[in-house]
């Protein structure tokens, strides 16, 4: 029975987050539109005058893609989150049969289906003007991006658990998010950084997420990254139980 | 009537903080009747609702539904109760069809939905978004969200608030339909009229405490006996003459308008036997019955409207 619901309740997430073209575009269209478009301009680029630099961020274009695919997720959760919760839909789904937490995993499944259709959607788009390098191991990638989407997607519940109106939901959420990305050591590395953003670096999930993505994508194995899957798995299991404690459902 | 309460409700108390919201509140629901909890904004009745539908913990007080403890047994009372909850919304976009599915899928044993979107007369809206519904379709939905299992009581919070009269009627009918199908319908609202129309007992709340509790009809005699007719004639005896009838307490006049109070539920055909009697003739007759609304006035001390 509930996993009836929670089938049925995913699929209808699904359709209905499909239904609202502006969400769509954003979710899937600007990570694949990123990975293409800046593939070919440096792309094109590189085989001119084949020096460092844009071959440092080829390197890491497609970490940066997927980053904004998992920011795109957490973002979109933290949105449908307060606003179910500002219309009654969250209270209404819980006067049903369905378990609290089997709505909230319903999302949690569709927005990991909305991270595997984007990245498929960008290898097959980028195959002709940014081709993925044939030494990267496809499935690991994919599994290591969904790893840290789940990941994560437990500081969109932290972020949706305390904002206060749907308004400030996607503004707070992009605040917290954004400056994660720009210290995660993809833009400068963190050696670099001055000491005191390095350290706050070091203690932002997202750096582990770009090191785990990072590695997995230039073939080094999980092995050497068991470091960043132990911080994004404590990760999870501390917001989601931080969330849990201030999760309000009305 | 004897039989044991479908929902028994005993002294429950409930505060927000210092707010005391609802406060020693008891009432029984009976099997197969339209029982309203009624009263102003504020004054607990959803809360009251909500502590019953298993939805909020009460502070103190006990509360059976169907023999059940309504947050102790959650799941299995869910399965016998339908629900729908004051000012609740669906997602945007989701269909009315896919939202009747989606509950379907959430029961044991669900009756069929697609008769049920016909019976609520949401047939043509089968494919519609729930955004582009009208207010009383959206009600006629969630009604159907509250059927989708078959219950045996359901629970309905200011179903018709912001609803257009001809709406609100259609939707008194369906409620009326559901008792009659044998069902116990609770529900709250504000709206005195409703509670006249639709309930066959009524439970005024207000400040957090049960005030009366009676069928409306009973509850006007007890708190509002006094009726009064007012009669428009130019005799010049009319006044002598109502004034010497036994039932009356008293007569006013305006120029030629008589307003005659009295109590009792004969009053008016004293009165009309009394003008016919004397042949008096008469330009304009009216009665004024107390309603539910003039009982909560007297027990309350203020107007029901905010």
């Amino acid at each position: 029975m509930v996993l009836r619901g929670l089938w049925k309740l995913t699929w209808l997430e699904i359709k209905i987050f499909l239904r609202e073209p502006l969400g769509v575009v954003g979710t899937i269209g600007l990570p694949v539109l990123v990975y293409v478009g800046l593939g070919r301009l440096v792309g094109s680029g590189a085989r001119r005058a084949a020096s460092d630099a844009p071959r440092a961020f080829t390197a890491d274009l497609p970490i940066l893609s997927v980053l904004l695919i998992v920011a795109s997720a957490v973002l979109s959760l933290v949105a449908i989150v307060a606003i179910y919760r500002e219309g009654g839909i969250l209270r209404r789904l819980r006067a049903t049969p369905l378990r609290p937490h089997t709505i909230l995993t319903a999302h949690v499944l569709a927005k990991l289906v909305f991270t595997l259709v984007t990245l498929a959607v960008m290898i097959l788009a980028g195959r002709r003007y940014f081709p993925i390098p044939a030494a990267v191991p496809i499935v690991s990638f994919t599994v290591a991006l969904l790893f840290t989407t789940v990941s994560l997607l437990s500081l969109g519940f932290l972020v949706a658990s305390v904002v206060p109106t749907a308004r400030f939901a996607q503004p707070i959420g992009t605040l917290v998010l954004y400056p994660m990305i720009g210290l995660s050591g993809l833009f400068v590395p963190i050696e670099s950084l001055p000491p005191l953003l390095r350290a706050l670096a070091r203690v932002l999930p997202l750096t582990y997420a770009v090191s785990l993505l990072r590695g997995i994508w230039r073939g080094e194995g999980w092995s050497a990254h068991l470091g960043d899957v132990a911080v994004l798995t404590v990760t999870f299991l501390v917001l989601m139980a931080a969330s849990s404690r201030v999760f309000r459902w009305e | 009537m004897t039989s044991q309460p479908v929902i028994h409700v005993d002294a429950i108390r409930k505060a927000y903080g210092r707010t005391i919201a609802v406060d020693g509140v008891s009432f029984d629901v009976q099997a197969g009747e339209i029982f309203g909890l009624i009263g102003p904004n504020g004054a607990g009745k959803t809360t009251t609702m909500e502590c019953v539908e298993g939805l909020r913990q009460p502070d103190g007080g006990a509360i059976s539904v169907l023999g059940l403890h309504p947050v102790r047994h959650v799941y299995q009372l869910q399965e016998r109760i339908g629900v729908q909850l004051q000012a609740a919304q669906l997602q945007k976009r989701i269909k009315v069809r896919e939202a009747v599915g989606l509950w379907a899928s959430l029961y044991r044993k669900p009756v069929d939905g697609d008769r049920l979107i016909e019976q609520l007369g949401l047939g043509d809206k089968r494919n519609a978004w729930f955004m582009t519904l009208s207010g009383g379709q959206k009600q006629r939905l969630f009604i159907a969200l509250a059927l989708i299992n078959d219950p045996e009581v359901v629970f309905l919070d200011e179903l018709t608030t912001g609803l257009d009269p001809q709406a609100r009627r259609a939707i008194w009918d369906l409620v009326r339909g559901i008792r009659d199908r044998g069902k116990t319908v609770f529900l709250t609202t504000h709206l005195m009229e409703e509670a006249e129309r639709l309930c066959d007992r009524v439970a005024i709340i207000d400040h957090g405490r049960i005030v009366d509790i009676g069928s409306p009809a009973v509850l006007v005699r007890r708190h509002c006996p006094e009726r009064s007719v007012v009669v428009v004639t130019e005799d010049a005896t009319a006044r002598d003459r109502f004034e010497a009838m036994p039932q009356v307490d008293s007569v006013s006049s305006e120029g030629p308008r008589f307003t005659i109070r009295g109590r009792g539920d004969d009053l008016v055909t004293h009165v009309i036997h009394c003008l016919g009697e004397h042949r008096i003739r008469v330009i304009d007759f009216r009665t004024e019955l107390p309603t539910l609304e003039d009982v909560f006035l007297k027990l309350t001390g203020h107007q029901i409207r905010d």
